[in-house]
């Protein structure tokens, strides 16, 4: 696979729900944009709909879904599929926060790639997204 | 002490240069040597530091229970109450909660402190496509007076006190919290507890708010002035710094930021014509008590004494209760970690020690699956025990402010308190915290903390045991978790469904017709919606309605 021109690549951190806890959103979009993506933050309070219109709009290769709140297992699946289903095929989905393992499963079976729990280095999720997100 | 200076000076010069010797051939481990907060600290304090602020005993420390109140708010601290233990409770159904309080009250807590779930926190009922997947995951869902009587069945409340979690539609939560008490026949007097109420550091720090900052703040003030002539002994707001710390923000700007918004609710207050010694005394505080020992007791000392200050000198208050800063106090959320999640026990044991060292008048101990997801039963019993221990076998209850004297202590809690005496100034300068937040300069002081800390962490320039040294290999986490099943969304619909249908639709209207009256002329909302409450208005209705009259708040998404 050829290498990743991270100023091409656009990151779209996203808060999705009710949840107000953006402490890791905000830290990760900064480290992202520090190490050279293109980096849009949604602010908080979005719904899934929301979600998936920024995503669209800015035509992005990445899309991490911060939750703290135990919402995820209801919203990550809608953000997922209402990009998909809207033609952005080839999005790397991420999903941040406090997740109990139980979960994870389920979330892959949804379309994210991977999960990310506290503890989680900026260097680990700076490389996977290197590693994984869409070449286009 | 200066009688001694200047042998002692020559004598530590003496000893600095032993000391360089020492560490010529065997280095310290590190190049800076820090507080959590990034504060590089000396390795040893003398009279000599003390000289450098001078210190003077009894000006800076008095008494405990007198001013200015650094060694503690009462006079034989714990040897008269112990703190109270406070552990926050809530998830599922108001029932579900309603068991964990009980079990938490048998087994030796004497306070409740009810969580509630994103939806209620931002005023929108369980039946709200908003609330999708939220129903009772971070608390307790709580929709109507229904709930509230449901959360509290069985339990009197004229004899304990209950803290509540809620701030954006803290006025509705509060409104039905009186009716609910009245109804079980408690007087007035005689309900104790404490709302959060804080709405200024929801924009700041934990982001669950629902109007504009300026109709935000009336509200507040509503209850203070409400609770002032109605409920005297009821707490109308909880300045709280704990999510100001949880953000990111270090020691310093905890205390300063915390200490703005308690001045900015005293301010507003004043402008309403409430007397400060009729609802200052009310006032209490929220912090977090994190990693560093010294530091977080700094900070405690510290926090009393420039409160008290502010209250007598700038505020003019007279009575000595409006001038004592009473706190509650939370170990550290951020602090714990996923990994190796045992080693959290340890953690919150020290964390606790330092809040009681600090001089807490309230503390909520954190469960060790805390990063997981809501605690186990299991999990809130060590919690809670680890309080009692310190409490009851260490010893350290036996004394007022054991550590005040410390050459370290003291000059630690000067540097303290002047750099939020500092960022106090600024704000001043900015034209208060109102303005401060309504410019996002706490917002992006927090965020920058936040960044700092986390760039650290990676650096390994400060360590988190078990996160970025000493990682094991954990194949499955060796810990039960508590799970919410999504049955509780559709369980607590039907319920409300029900409720509407048999509540006095006529009433209900004209309840809201009044509240939004009352909105639009400004009077204090609170008697309008204690009457709407009782008529089962809905929390959503009530706050969609001021939504419509306010507008909503929103925030530009800077990073």
């Amino acid at each position: 696979m050829n290498s990743l021109n991270r100023n091409q690549t656009r990151v779209l951190i996203a808060k999705p729900g009710l949840d107000g806890h953006d402490r890791g959103a905000k830290v990760i979009a900064r480290a992202l944009r520090d190490a050279g993506f293109e980096v849009i933050y949604t602010g908080l309070h979005q719904t899934p709909e929301m979600i998936i219109q920024a995503a669209l709009q800015e035509d992005v290769h990445v899309v991490g879904l911060s939750i703290l709140s135990g919402a995820h297992n209801a919203l990550v699946p809608e953000v997922i599929s209402g990009i998909r289903s809207a033609g952005l095929n080839d999005v790397l989905f991420l999903v941040g926060g406090i997740i109990p393992e139980e979960d994870f499963e389920g979330l892959k079976q949804a379309g994210a790639a991977l999960v990310f729990t506290p503890g989680t280095s900026l260097e680990e999720i700076i490389t996977s997204i290197d590693r994984l997100a869409p070449r286009r | 002490m200066s009688k001694h200076s200047n042998d002692l000076k020559e004598s530590q010069a003496a000893w600095n240069q032993r000391r360089e010797q020492i560490e010529k051939k065997s280095p310290p481990r590190d190049e800076r040597f820090t507080t959590l907060s990034d504060m590089d600290v000396p390795l040893l304090c003398t009279p000599d530091d003390l000289d450098k602020i001078n210190f003077d005993y009894v000006r800076d420390l008095g008494f405990p229970g007198e001013f200015p109140y650094t060694r503690g708010v009462q006079h034989n601290m714990y040897r008269g109450k112990l703190w109270t233990m406070r552990q926050f409770a809530g998830f599922a159904s108001p029932a579900e909660t309603n068991k964990r309080f009980k079990m938490l009250l048998e087994r030796g807590q004497t306070g409740l402190s009810t969580a509630f779930d994103m939806p209620t926190l931002m005023g929108y009922d369980c039946d709200s496509p908003k609330a999708l997947g939220e129903v009772g995951k971070c608390g307790v869902s709580l929709s109507s007076l229904e709930d509230m009587e449901e959360l509290f069945a069985g339990i009197p409340l004229g004899e304990v006190t209950t803290s509540m979690t809620i701030n954006g539609p803290a006025i509705v939560i509060l409104a039905m919290y009186y009716a609910m008490a009245e109804k079980q026949g408690v007087p007035k007097d005689k309900v104790r507890g404490t709302l959060q109420n804080d709405i200024l550091k929801e924009y700041i720090a934990q982001k669950e708010w629902l109007f504009p900052i300026a109709p935000a703040v009336k509200l507040v003030i509503d209850t203070i002035e409400y609770g002032t002539l109605h409920y005297p002994n009821w707490n109308t707001v909880s300045i709280s710094g704990y999510h100001i710390r949880e953000a990111g923000a270090t020691a310093v700007q905890e205390l300063a930021f915390t200490l703005a918004d308690g001045m900015a609710y005293v301010e507003e207050s004043i402008k309403r014509g409430i007397p400060v010694d009729d609802f200052a005394p009310r006032l209490s505080f929220f912090f977090d008590v994190h990693n560093d020992f010294f530091e977080e007791i700094a900070k405690f000392r510290a926090a009393r004494r420039i409160w008290s200050t502010m209250m007598k000198d700038r505020y003019g208050a007279k009575n000595p209760k409006s001038w004592m800063l009473r706190t509650h106090a939370q170990t550290a959320g951020v602090s714990l970690t996923a990994q190796q999640p045992m080693n959290n026990v340890v953690r919150v044991a020290i964390q606790a020690l330092a809040g009681v060292l600090g001089g807490v008048n309230s503390l909520h101990t954190n469960s060790m699956d805390e990063t997981l997801a809501l605690p186990t039963d299991e999990a809130v019993l060590v919690a809670l025990r680890t309080q009692q221990v310190i409490a009851e076998e260490s010893g350290v209850a036996n004394f007022a402010d054991p550590l005040g004297g410390s050459y370290l202590v003291e000059s630690l809690t000067h540097r303290v308190e002047q750099e939020a005496l500092g960022y106090i100034k600024k704000i001043d300068d900015m034209g208060g915290m109102i303005a401060a937040v309504e410019n996002g300069y706490p917002q992006a002081e927090i965020a920058n903390s936040a960044y700092h800390f986390q760039q650290q962490l990676e650096r390994k320039e400060k360590v988190m045991v078990g996160v970025n040294k000493y990682q094991i290999n954990e194949k499955k986490r060796n810990i039960d978790t508590l799970y919410i099943d999504r049955t509780i969304e559709k369980r607590q619909a039907e319920k409300l469904r029900t409720l509407k249908q048999k509540r006095d639709a006529a009433r209900v209207k004209a309840c809201l017709e009044k509240v939004g009256n009352d909105a639009k002329s400004g009077v204090n909302l609170m008697p309008a919606i204690i009457e709407a409450v009782k008529a089962y208005a809905t929390l959503q209705e009530l706050c969609d309605l001021l939504r419509g009259i306010y507008g909503e708040y929103r925030e530009a998404g800077s990073f």
